[in-house]
């Protein structure tokens, strides 16, 4: 008879699919940095577990949903935001977290990320950015900086970037941050505080693609990766830059402003109900 | 208007009104939508009705987000809805797919209008048969009803509610523009007459892995948890296993999509829905549904005064397809005649059926064809010229 080894219980146990383990992500790769982050934060939280849900859009960042051990949905691409507005308006007792990457959530489901954001619907945003689409092999996306290359931009990329914070907080979410992956005490800090805070928040998180992003960009590493944007790192407080001021241009030699850009208490959506009659 | 959810009584209304007062007696919890003629209206009346009694509407920012709403209004326990035509129902063959995958029972109401493309925006269309069955990429099945009155689009629609829960499966009321926007009566029923199937739970409380896929009934359906009921589901487009788990293997697949499809397949005798007129010692069998079957009967009336011997098979379910009922029919039949406001999308379907003659009565739509034309096919077809 073999004999069963117990290893160490790990804190996430509790809360990763260890049924779906190993993950698919690549060496190097910040997703799982920043599911960890979320793990523990709503941990944290207070809400018990079975009333968080998570939902994703498509994409290496996709796969966070189908990792984590609570009611959790990956749908599709770029439909992340309304997916998730009809389950918390199906049962609005339920803490809803949308994590999904950049391309999910701002190119293809841009449309609903400003409505979403306009609605103010309380929904708690995370969004991966490692500019580029990492699933489908490191093609150039809405948040490729100018000049940088991909497989769809061998001659370096034509177009201007958003700028997301800017967006977001110009379409009214309640909240807006920006971290890298090397933030990762702010990182799970500023989740589980969205969670204290009624309404849209949108978390950025800057995030290495050895494979996708830095294949086409002579990064030869996660790290390497991890590296160039720290060294980049300034933080602001909120308020102290314009938002427009906020763009990544890795070209020339401008800082990745990260911080808490947008604080506020807009009334988030709730359902129309009828006036009371007098 | 009234904060009753069930208004029971005699009414004067359209169709939209209708299907959107039979998703209040259904007890509709969510509904998501975008506006678009000839669909508007049941948007409007859902607007100001659910409210009214506690339930939630969402005017989205376009039809691939009220597809995707509603899924997740379904999922997290609500009976969910949305509404629209042509170019939304499109857009919506997105998520569509993803309820079949996701087995998200959901009730689409597509108000036919005439397309392709922005097409006929004010007048009615059935052109979307096949859209409606094959209209998302991959192999799936859904459950389409088609009303040729009013009254019908309340009663449909709430026993589309039912379907959807009862197979977890996305279910279409494909209207029409006439239907959508006829004044009739509607007799609304008592509250307790109305019937409410529950969806198929979990027997047993969260406790180890609930597989919200494993079918273990005959009707290949399975048990679904909702989101907070503590069962930790996982829910993906992606082909999965018993357990909502990813597993992209050719056997998980074929496993997958095929009970997909025998789930209506099996259950076909329960979900279809067909209405006879004069058929029993039919020699031409006219076949209509909607607004069509409404010229097509008085077309039959007309015919057999002058002794001809057809009948009607009105369609009422349009998927799944009746397919016994037709080959009976075909046991005693001369000629098929199939009057639709399309270029021949059901008459195909009932030409794999069949070894007779398949007429089509067509138009490409816009007006309704009417009893006159039928008739001269009917005697056409019956050489009586
Ligand atoms: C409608 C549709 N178009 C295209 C794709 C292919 N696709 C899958 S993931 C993806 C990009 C994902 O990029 P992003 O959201 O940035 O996530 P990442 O992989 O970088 O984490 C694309 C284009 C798809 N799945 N669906
Ligand atoms: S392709 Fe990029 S984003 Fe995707 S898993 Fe690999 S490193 Fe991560
Ligand atoms: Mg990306």
């Amino acid at each position: 008879m073999s004999e069963m080894i117990v290893v160490q219980d790990h804190p996430l146990d509790n809360i990763i699919r260890k049924d779906r383990m190993p993950h698919i992500w690549c060496p190097g790769c910040g997703i799982g940095i920043v599911m960890r982050a979320y793990a523990t934060a709503i941990q944290e939280t207070g809400i018990p577990l079975d009333q968080h849900v998570v939902v994703s859009g498509i994409g290496c960042t996709g796969r966070v949903a189908g990792y984590m051990d609570i009611d959790s949905y990956h749908s599709t691409h770029g439909r992340a935001l309304p997916f998730a507005t009809g389950i918390k308006l199906g049962n609005p007792d339920l803490t809803v977290t949308v994590i999904s990457g950049d391309g999910d959530l701002a190119s293809i489901g841009g449309n609903h990320l400003i409505h979403a954001a306009r609605r103010n619907i309380d929904l708690k945003v995370i969004c991966v950015n490692n500019f580029n689409y990492g699933m489908t092999g490191g093609q150039v996306g809405p948040t490729t900086p100018t000049g940088a290359f991909g497989t769809t931009a061998p001659y370096g990329n034509p177009e201007l970037p958003f700028n997301l914070p800017f967006l977001l907080a110009a379409s009214g979410a309640n909240y807006v941050s920006r971290w890298t992956t090397m933030h990762i005490r702010e990182m799970k800090k500023e989740f589980l505080y969205t969670y204290s805070k009624p309404g849209f928040t949108f978390t950025e998180i800057i995030s290495p693609c050895p494979i996708g992003f830095g294949k086409s960009n002579n990064i030869d590493t996660g790290l390497e990766e991890m590296e160039l944007y720290r060294r980049r790192c300034e933080l602001v407080r909120p308020g102290e830059l314009p938002l427009d001021d906020l763009d990544i241009n890795l070209i020339e030699d401008k800082p990745i402003y990260v911080g808490r850009f947008v604080d506020r208490d807009n009334p988030p959506f709730s359902p129309a109900k009828p006036k009371e009659e007098k | 208007m009234s904060n009753r959810r069930v208004l029971t009584g005699n009414h004067f209304m359209n169709g939209d009104i209708a299907t959107a007062e039979g998703a209040m007696a259904a007890r509709i919890g969510f509904f998501a939508g975008y506006p678009i003629t000839p669909s508007t209206e049941v948007a409007e009346r859902l607007a100001r009705r659910m409210p009214e009694v506690g339930d939630t509407f969402i005017q989205m920012e376009d039809e691939l987000a009220s597809m995707a709403a509603i899924i997740g209004g379904s999922l997290a326990g609500k009976r969910s809805m949305t509404a629209t035509s042509g170019p939304g129902i499109s857009l919506m063959m997105e998520n569509l797919g993803l309820a079949a995958m996701m087995e998200a029972p959901c009730v689409v109401v597509n108000i036919q209008r005439g397309g392709p493309s922005t097409g006929l925006p004010t007048l009615a269309g059935q052109s979307d048969i096949m859209q409606a069955r094959w209209g998302s990429h991959g192999d799936y099945r859904i459950i389409a009803y088609s009303p040729w009155s009013p009254q019908e689009a309340f009663d449909l629609t709430v026993l589309s509610f039912n379907m959807a829960d009862r197979y977890r499966v996305p279910t279409l009321l494909l209207a029409d523009e006439v239907i959508g926007h006829m004044v009739e009566r509607v007799v609304i029923p008592e509250e307790s007459e109305i019937e409410h199937w529950e969806r198929k739970k979990p027997t047993k409380p969260p406790n180890g892995r609930f597989k919200p896929f494993e079918a273990l009934d005959d009707d290949l359906v399975p048990p679904i948890a909702h989101a907070g009921e503590g069962y930790k589901v996982h829910f993906t487009g992606l082909t999965h296993d018993e357990r909502g788990y990813p597993d992209m293997t050719p056997d998980t697949h074929q496993k997958l999509v095929t009970r997909l499809v025998e789930k209506i397949r099996v259950n076909a005798d329960d979900i279809i829905r067909t209405e006879d007129y004069q058929l029993d010692d039919a020699k031409i069998v006219l076949i209509s549904f909607g607004c069509t079957a409404r010229s097509a009967r008085r077309a039959v009336r007309d015919a057999r005064e002058q002794g001809i011997p057809v009948g009607l098979l009105r369609m009422i379910s349009i998927w799944p397809f009746p397919k016994k009922i037709i080959k009976e029919l075909a046991s005693n039949a001369d000629t098929f005649i199939v009057a639709e406001m399309n270029l021949g999308q059901m008459s195909r379907e009932v030409e794999r059926h069949v070894s007779q003659p398949v007429v089509g009565v067509n138009h490409a739509g816009g007006e309704m064809i009417s009893p006159e034309k039928i008739l001269k096919a009917i005697k056409e077809v019956a050489g009586d010229v």
